[in-house]
């Protein structure tokens, strides 16, 4: 059994199911939060740091991440107060800092009024919001790559940084990541992903290329079906 | 090596959680942590080699590659600084020939930086193999290798 909970977001009377997260409580009455290290496919994380909101206790109000942080009976949530606002200029600044060249931060950086960084540009390209990481440990279920290091040399890498044993090439990090700094490839049948060649199967009715063969044996693992039912037909001609 | 692991892991009832101390025994037992065996503890504790990879590389505690026969840490926090560590640190990368965070070429030393062993008024601080020597000065610290038996060459500037 399920409880619901009034809170007060923007002045606005919100009521939502215990659990859910302020974020998520914002979105069901079309209030904006921008973040990029939230999906609704994936636990909640609290990387980015990019949805912090002011939230009130008494006389006292506090920065809260809206994305982890679950709603309450009666609090008072404020999503653009300049307090806000400041701590979203600066987590942006600090991502910029790391890949001062993407539209998506870009905009989200222009939307704060903000044109370049105030810190220092070392190009990493990653933001380390987890999101490949997660997805491929949360709903890929293969878990091949991992964060490597801590700290300032912390990075997204596979295992020894060689070739990942685990990996079954499906793609899904390099679409989720925000940022688009994991490369996949795919030229004559082979899809290169994590610096690793991954040949395509083919379909067997009509020639036309599937996914890689490690995808649809790892599909035929956890479904418990033959192989040759992935392969037999494809979408196109099923 | 696949029963090392095996009896490692069994000590701590093949429990997941236990993935630290788990391989601060694997350690322990092979001075480093191999890849190899690292493979054969997510093969058995069925933990994703990611996650394993992750962990070791966290903690500094934790080495990829092969450690010396003897563990030099030198501190260089701040108490320390000021008394010389920096000086006592040159000296001893020359001796070894070998940088902080590096292992000498023929496997007997490993020497590293640490950041602050918690006993200032005894700095600057080396320890050797687990032993804490205090007021440490380039003549002891080379005295210390030689006892270990390191050719200390025949210090000119002493």
């Amino acid at each position: 059994m399920s409880q619901t909970v009034t809170l007060t977001i923007d002045g606005r009377q919100v009521q939502a199911e215990a659990g859910t997260t302020l974020l998520e409580a914002a979105r069901s009455v079309n209030i904006q939060i921008p973040h990029l290290c939230s999906n609704e496919e994936l636990a909640p994380y609290g990387a980015c740091r990019m949805c912090m909101v002011e939230i009130r206790h008494g006389q006292r109000t506090r920065m809260v991440a809206s994305c982890i942080y679950e709603v309450e009976e009666g609090l008072e949530v404020q999503t653009a107060t300049e307090r806000v606002l400041n701590v979203r200029r600066l987590v942006i600044e600090l991502m910029l800092a790391r890949n001062p060249t993407h539209p998506t931060l870009l905009q989200m950086a222009a939307d704060l009024g903000i044109e370049k960084t105030r810190f220092e540009v070392e190009v990493k390209g990653c933001i380390l919001c987890g999101l490949c990481v997660r997805t491929c440990r949360e709903v890929v279920g293969v878990s091949a790559i991992g964060f490597e290091g801590r700290g300032t040399t912390r990075r997204i890498a596979t295992p020894f940084n060689e070739a990942p044993p685990d990996c079954i090439a499906c793609g899904a990090c390099s679409a989720v990541c925000p940022v688009d700094v994991i490369p996949l490839k795919e030229k004559d049948g082979i899809r290169t992903i994590w610096k690793t060649d991954y040949p395509m199967q083919r379909c067997e009715s009509c020639g036309r290329l599937i996914a890689p063969v490690k995808q649809l044996e790892y599909f035929a693992k956890i479904t418990n079906q033959p192989l040759s039912h992935f392969t037999e037909h494809c979408v196109h001609c099923r | 090596m696949q029963e090392k692991v095996a009896q490692i892991i069994g000590k701590y009832n093949n429990d997941k959680g236990f993935l630290v101390p788990i391989l601060q025994d694997v350690q322990k037992e092979f001075n480093y942590l191999p890849k190899d065996v690292l493979v054969a503890v997510c093969a058995q504790l069925h933990v994703p080699l990611s996650r394993i990879y992750e962990v070791a590389t966290f903690y500094r505690a934790f080495s990829l590659t092969p450690r010396g026969k003897h563990q030099l840490s030198l501190c260089v926090g701040t108490a320390c600084h000021v008394r010389g560590a920096p000086i006592i640190q040159d000296g001893i990368e020359r001796v070894l020939n070998c940088k902080a965070g590096q292992t000498t070429a023929d496997l007997e030393f490993t020497f590293e930086t640490v950041n602050c062993l918690g006993a200032c008024a005894l700095g600057p601080i080396l320890v050797v193999d687990d032993e804490y020597q205090g007021q440490m000065t380039l003549a002891k610290a080379n005295k210390l290798l030689k006892k270990l038996g390191k050719k200390v060459a025949t210090d000119e500037e002493d």
